[in-house]
């Protein structure tokens, strides 16, 4: 049997005296679309924060494939092949839309530091960008500066760059905060497409997107998992339903 | 902001400019040739034997200049110690020159701006693994505490350094190739020509690669930059060991030229010089530290025959570039290619004509100031000297009310002047703007 794509065991992570998460264990096999809910301050960010490798936990361990990632800087977790967006928009906003996407194609392309080669003249590095900014809808932008894009823009840009090098596993976070309800169905469309055949993560407020998503789900409160199951079922669990979902859901 | 806007505009053939055909490594070659056009007849335009020095010391200058904004306008880094790198190439450049002249070694001068950038890669390989683990202030911090460790050190080893007086050496005593001795002040501005051109396009085309890009990224956003794969510190090593690199280039040349290094090349006053020049001419664009170069030198050079105080006005500029134009002279140029870009010739003309309206009281205003400055220094550092002082080439009485009087009005007069004319600059400035803007939709 192969090793869940994302494997917490035991997790904490303390801020001084603080405890934010009390001890997270969760699986999550290849190829799931998993969404973590919960309420405002439940932790579901640092979380996220302690995967891709922002924060380090305080005990406990990360595992990408089976593999020990716990510790490690975010950079040699994302070339192990897991990727992250975030909440507040995160993108390089003095660059161009297409400067954007292309830096965020090279390392997966194995330029690393490269200063003896022009970038112009990589066709695999053109084709990428090009195909990952149709994707997002922004080829038509790709002059732009980043900064002065629409905020849907923006996070469409923030969901290519997290995905322009390929990688395997994706943690989203929060994609479709702020939208309109029709950029957010342009948000999930996005979303399905650029996940498939992929294992992604979501941390998702809105639950018609999650519902339509996800193929389970966690609710993280007060930095603790309490429920980990198929949509249908978190709908009907009662200790969900008082923690978070309110009675009338 | 504006190149990361062309160079991604190269997606479709650009055209315009050049008629279609022309092969893309001609195009890019063009300006290049141009460049290496104007290096070689500028000794016929500007002969003298002042000018020559000042071009070969703008040469320099250039280098130096871009091998600093390789820091601080691409990869964010503000070095308060970049002089450390121009300097030790410098010395170990005399110092491999005395040998090679001691040993009679087969070695030709041209050759030697190499030791230059094998000992400024080799310090900055060494200094830059300890300083670019950080970035920001404390970058800011160890690049000071550095520069201060290099500059008090060349005064306590005195072997390597030479103590107060520096080393000397002489460029002519080398292998002769092509009949040159490198006597002549002219074969030196080419050599220092030829370098600087090589040198400009290398650190043009490193811009232009994966890891010239990344340095954009790291200074607009180093956390993003970890999650797309790269880690931020070993760009900015690499940055900061190359930079090192083109500085001991130019710390060598300028050991060529003086044939003397003394420890004021890798002092603070140095690594302000270079810093203030790149700031000056931009820090956002290619040409601007080249701008700033040959600005500041030619300021050095001309200001100090001028006055004494030439420094107070050096400082003055420094503070209205930050204040008025922090973009530097470079992207106050740039602001204006939208306009051109979009055809909006006839805007752009009433625009200059607003520039010349303000210009008028602002040099005025300009003029006062300048009058209270010298005066003031006169009566307060050379009043044994007679109470006449002069002020373009006009003799000033300090102690008489006129002059004073003078630079009042010119003061006052150009103050309220330019705050007459400039809200014309502003409406102009909009007018064309929009038109640039309605004719950009057009397309």
């Amino acid at each position: 049997m192969t090793a869940p794509a994302i494997e917490l065991v035991d997790v904490h992570k303390n801020f001084g005296a603080t405890k934010i998460i009390r001890g997270v264990s969760l699986s999550v096999p290849t190829g799931e679309r998993h969404a973590v809910i919960g309420p405002n301050g439940a932790g579901k960010s640092t979380l996220f924060n302690l995967i891709s490798g922002r924060l380090t936990p305080s005990s406990g361990a990360v595992r990408l494939n089976g593999e020990d990632i716990t510790g490690l800087p975010p950079y040699e977790i994302n070339r192990r092949g897991l990727c992250r967006s975030f909440q507040v928009t995160n993108i390089f906003p003095r660059l161009s839309v297409w400067e954007n996407v292309r830096c965020a194609v090279l390392w997966s392309l194995g330029y690393k530091y490269a200063f003896w080669r022009g970038i112009d003249a990589l066709a695999d590095v053109r084709e990428r960008t090009e195909t990952i900014l149709k994707a997002i809808d922004l080829i038509d932008r790709r002059r732009v500066q980043a900064g002065v894009l629409a905020y849907a823009e923006q996070r469409a840009l923030e969901i290519g760059i997290t995905v322009a090098g390929g990688a395997k596993i994706i943690l989203l976070d929060e994609p479709s905060a702020g939208m309109s309800a029709a950029e957010a169905a342009r948000a999930v469309a996005l979303i399905r497409k650029v996940s498939e055949g992929r294992t992604l993560i979501m941390i998702e407020h809105d639950m018609d997107v999650v519902f339509d998503l996800a193929d389970r789900i966690s609710v993280l409160v007060y930095g603790e998992i309490i429920a980990s199951d198929l949509p249908a079922k978190i709908k009907q669990d009662s200790a969900v339903q008082t923690a978070y979902l309110g009675t009338a859901a | 902001m504006s190149d990361a806007l062309s160079d991604a505009a190269k997606l479709p053939a650009r055209g315009a400019l050049y008629p279609t055909g022309v092969p893309v490594a001609l195009r890019l070659a063009v300006p290049w040739i141009a460049l290496a056009v104007l290096f070689a007849v500028l000794p016929a335009i500007f002969a003298s034997g002042t000018s020559l020095t000042m071009l070969s010391l703008m040469g320099i200058m250039i280098v130096f200049a871009l091998s600093y904004n390789m820091l601080l306008g691409e990869t964010g880094l503000l070095s308060f110690g970049h002089a450390v790198y121009y300097g030790l190439g410098g010395f170990l450049t005399v110092h491999v020159m005395n040998a090679v002249i001691a040993d009679r070694l087969p070695v030709p001068l041209p050759l030697l701006p190499l030791v230059g950038a094998l000992g400024g890669l080799f310090f900055g390989i060494v200094f830059g693994s300890v300083s670019t683990r950080r970035a920001g202030t404390a970058f800011a911090m160890i690049s000071l505490g550095l520069g201060e460790l290099v500059a008090s050190s060349s005064l306590i080893l005195r072997g390597f350094f030479g103590g107060e007086e520096g080393v000397s050496t002489n460029r002519t005593k080398l292998l002769h190739v092509f009949g040159l001795n490198f006597g002549p002040q002219i074969e030196v501005y080419y050599l220092i020509a030829a370098w600087c051109l090589l040198c400009m396009l290398a650190m043009y085309a490193l811009r232009c690669t994966p890891f010239g890009r990344m340095c954009n990224a790291v200074r607009e956003n180093p956390e993003r930059v970890q999650f797309v794969g790269y880690n931020p510190g070993m760009v900015r090593f690499i940055a900061f060991s190359l930079a090192g690199l083109f500085a001991g280039v130019a710390g060598a040349l300028a050991a060529i030229n003086f044939e003397l290094v003394n420890s004021s090349a890798v002092g603070a006053e140095q690594s302000g010089l270079v810093l203030l020049a790149a700031y000056i001419g931009g820090t956002g664009n290619f040409l601007g530290p080249v701008i700033g170069a040959i600005l500041v030198t030619w300021l050095e050079g001309m200001l100090s025959d001028v006055t004494e105080v030439w420094q107070l006005y050096f400082g003055l500029l420094f503070i209205g570039v930050v204040m008025f134009a922090p973009q530097g002279i470079a992207g106050l140029l740039m602001m204006h290619e939208p306009l051109w870009h979009a055809g909006a010739y006839r805007s752009m003309l009433r625009l200059a004509l607003t520039y010349l309206l303000a210009l008028v009281p602002g040099l005025g205003l300009i003029a006062g100031l300048i009058l209270v400055i010298e005066m003031t220094y006169h009566i307060s550092v050379k009043a044994s000297e007679g109470p006449t002082v002069s002020v373009f080439h006009v003799a000033l009485n300090t102690v008489s009310v006129a002059p004073w009087a003078a630079a009042a009005v010119l003061i006052a007069g150009g103050f309220v002047l330019f705050r007459l004319t400039w809200p014309l600059v502003g409406a102009a400035w909009h007018d064309a703007s929009l038109r640039a803007h309605s004719a950009g939709r057009g397309k």
